[in-house]
């Protein structure tokens, strides 16, 4: 069912977790809410879940008002972070939990059922500290899905396990999603968890959603330098507006010049402003400053001098300084590797102008890393 | 790599023995010293004592066994102190469950000094509760009897059963509550299914405490007691000057083989859960 947030938010003493937010989540969606900790996205989870009063707005779960509704009336269950398990139950009992409590006579074929989708059903009778971090997060999975809830909710489901078994409990999430075709919404501060499950991710920091859309258009767009930096690794170069033109602008960083097309420039143009182009460091091609002639034409092109390069396999990390920014990042597949690219060398770095975006140059260039980003 | 055996590892193996079971050696002489004093009573509730003392071994009897209330009073004393000890653990594992909730879980005025409060009855010396307590009775112009005695027994119970419930309360994972809530227990049931048996060791150790400090207490007893209220530990206490009976040490010895039992049927069952669920 589709979860409306209207204008919802929640202060606790002084501090405002949630500022006035609108969210729509569409029924049987895949639906991430992505930032760092203190962000507001456990809030706004536990809004729905009815675990939170919203100090202002309503949650509607399709066309019904659950605002006022106790969490323990919702048709909505929660997969909790490290899982809140009962300890005094034993597996069996905390998957038959849920439907004891809404009066349900006989609870064995339901049970069993769901500790066949888990694969628990030899653990039925073990108490939750005799099963490993993985099993844990399997029947707090199976305690919530039993109840058959319109949406699932997921605290940092997988925040405690090992990096193996998350990658495998994400493609086991995704595959119950689609078995059960119920809406969950899932919040992580992993990016790339949020990239790879969801099919919308709203991020969040400070309190708000700064971009909502599909992990694609997050990545390839971003509004944003919190998105850009937030969702992988970006390339700010501050510039100026030459020419605000009507498909292509035309903007100067130090002696170099850029074309931005307009439908990605998330600010103002206007001739003499401040603007951020971003570029992702995939998009970067490198040239030997003596081959500059080769780059074909229309090509946004930046000069630098390579301060380092690490060699990653797949592909060759360098750092460039450039007059147009210092430390641009530049990933290069490592298919026809160019073995004069070493330190010290004169490049340009060019890459197609389609991939250019542009933000508001108001906001902090480094927003969404180093610790904001933990 | 094994060393010959010659002199000097002959001299040092005992040593090595020693230094390896010291936790075990020491453990058991700390063990003997507790136990000691029972074994004593235990042996001693055999005996057939010459005169009123019973402090020489003479011969092995059952007489005591066979007629443990065969002396004037005292199991009528015993009952009492029973009666007593049972419903102040009651009243206080109660009360001192709410309090211990409250205390763990929320914040509100004048909060720390009802803690401080709470403590009061632990540091303080014993005899100055006692007086102080009898005072303001007499004060009131109460009958000292039952209800004195209970009364007295609840306060110093209620502290013991609060610090025990309040620790269990506040290691307890307030997501546990939510999940049950988000499972669909209203209220109440969260309270019955999931608060309440997670508390349980916590109440179980503050009520079990009670009982044993209420059962044995002489000196807040003996300032709130009327004159028909005697209790075991006061009767004890009375015969005392006259010549212990050998009941006496009957009542002493079943009240710790009773004891032991309760925890060792404990330990059993807890342990074969944990065999059954492996």
């Amino acid at each position: 069912m589709t979860i409306t947030l209207s204008q919802v938010s929640k202060v606790f003493g002084d501090f405002t977790a949630v500022h006035p937010l609108d969210l729509t989540i569409p029924e049987g969606s895949f639906f991430a809410l992505l930032g760092a900790s203190g962000c507001g996205k456990t809030t706004t989870l536990r809004m729905i879940a009815g675990l939170e009063d919203p100090s202002s707005g309503s949650v509607l779960l399709g066309d019904q008002d659950i605002t006022a509704l106790p969490p323990h009336k919702r048709p909505v269950n929660t997969v909790f972070q490290s899982y809140a398990l009962f300890p005094h139950l034993d597996v069996y009992e905390n998957i038959a939990f849920g439907l004891r409590r809404q009066g349900v006579k006989s609870v064995a074929g339901k049970v069993d059922e769901m500790l066949d989708l888990v694969e628990l059903g030899p653990m039925a009778r073990r108490k939750p500290r005799q099963l490993s971090g993985g099993q844990q997060q399997r029947v707090a999975v199976a305690r919530a899905l039993i109840n058959r809830p319109q949406v699932l909710l997921l605290d940092e489901p997988l925040g405690a396990l090992d990096l193996k078994l998350r990658r495998q409990m994400q493609l086991e999430l995704k595959r119950i999603q689609t078995d059960v075709g119920i809406t969950f919404v899932h919040v992580t501060h992993d990016q790339e968890e949020a990239m790879t499950m969801a099919d919308q991710v709203a991020v969040m920091y400070g309190g708000r959603v700064e971009q909502l859309g599909a992990p694609a258009e997050l990545y390839e767009n971003p509004r944003t330098t919190f998105v850009a930096n937030f969702l992988g690794t970006s390339n700010l170069i501050e510039a100026e507006v030459v020419d605000a033109g009507s498909d292509h602008a035309l903007l100067k960083a130090a002696d170099s010049k850029l074309r931005l097309p307009t439908e990605r420039a998330h600010t103002t143009l206007r001739a003499g402003d401040r603007i951020l182009a971003g570029v992702r460091p995939e998009k970067i091609s490198l040239t030997l400053a003596a081959d500059e002639g080769t780059i074909p034409e229309g090509r946004n092109r930046v000069p630098g001098t390579i301060t380092d390069a690490s060699f990653l396999g797949v592909s060759t990390q360098y750092v460039v300084n450039s007059p147009a920014g210092p430390e641009l990042a530049v990933y290069e597949q490592n298919v026809e590797r160019d073995s004069r690219l070493i330190p010290g060398a004169d490049v340009v770095l060019h890459w197609n102008p389609a991939h250019t975006f542009g933000l508001d140059s108001a906001q902090a260039i480094d927003a969404g890393t180093g610790e904001d980003a933990a | 790599m094994s060393a010959p055996l010659t002199p000097l590892t002959l001299l040092t193996a005992p040593i090595r023995w020693v230094r390896r079971n010291l936790v075990v050696i020491m453990g058991s002489l700390a063990l003997v010293y507790l136990l000691l004093p029972n074994v004593v009573v235990m042996l001693f509730s055999f005996n057939k004592p010459a005169g009123r003392f019973n402090y020489e071994w003479r011969e092995f009897s059952t007489d005591a066994w066979t007629n443990p209330c065969g002396v004037a009073d005292m199991c009528g004393s015993l009952g009492l102190s029973l009666r007593i000890a049972l419903t102040a653990t009651l009243i206080a594992t109660v009360f001192g469950t709410l309090a211990a909730f409250a205390l763990g879980r929320y914040r509100f005025r004048g909060k720390s000094t009802a803690q401080g409060l709470i403590f009061l009855p632990m540091a303080m010396p014993e005899v100055v509760m006692a007086a102080s307590l009898g005072t303001l009775f007499l004060n009131m112009r109460v009958n000292f009897g039952f209800t004195t005695i209970l009364i007295a027994h609840v306060m110093f119970c209620l502290s013991f059963v609060i610090v025990a419930v309040k620790a269990r309360v506040m290691s307890m994972d307030p997501r546990l509550e939510e999940a049950a809530r988000d499972l669909y227990a209203g209220p109440a049931q969260t309270f019955w299914r999931v608060t309440l048996p997670l508390a349980a060791p916590g109440i179980a150790a503050g009520a079990m405490l009670s009982f044993a400090l209420s059962f044995d207490d002489f000196i807040i007893t003996q300032f709130n007691a009327g004159p028909s209220t005697v209790t075991f530990p006061m009767f004890v206490w009375g015969a005392a000057q006259r010549g212990v009976p050998v009941q006496v040490n009957v009542i002493g010895t079943a009240m710790f083989v009773i004891a032991v039992a309760i925890v060792l049927v404990g330990q059993l069952t807890s342990n074969r859960r944990k065999k059954q669920a492996l």
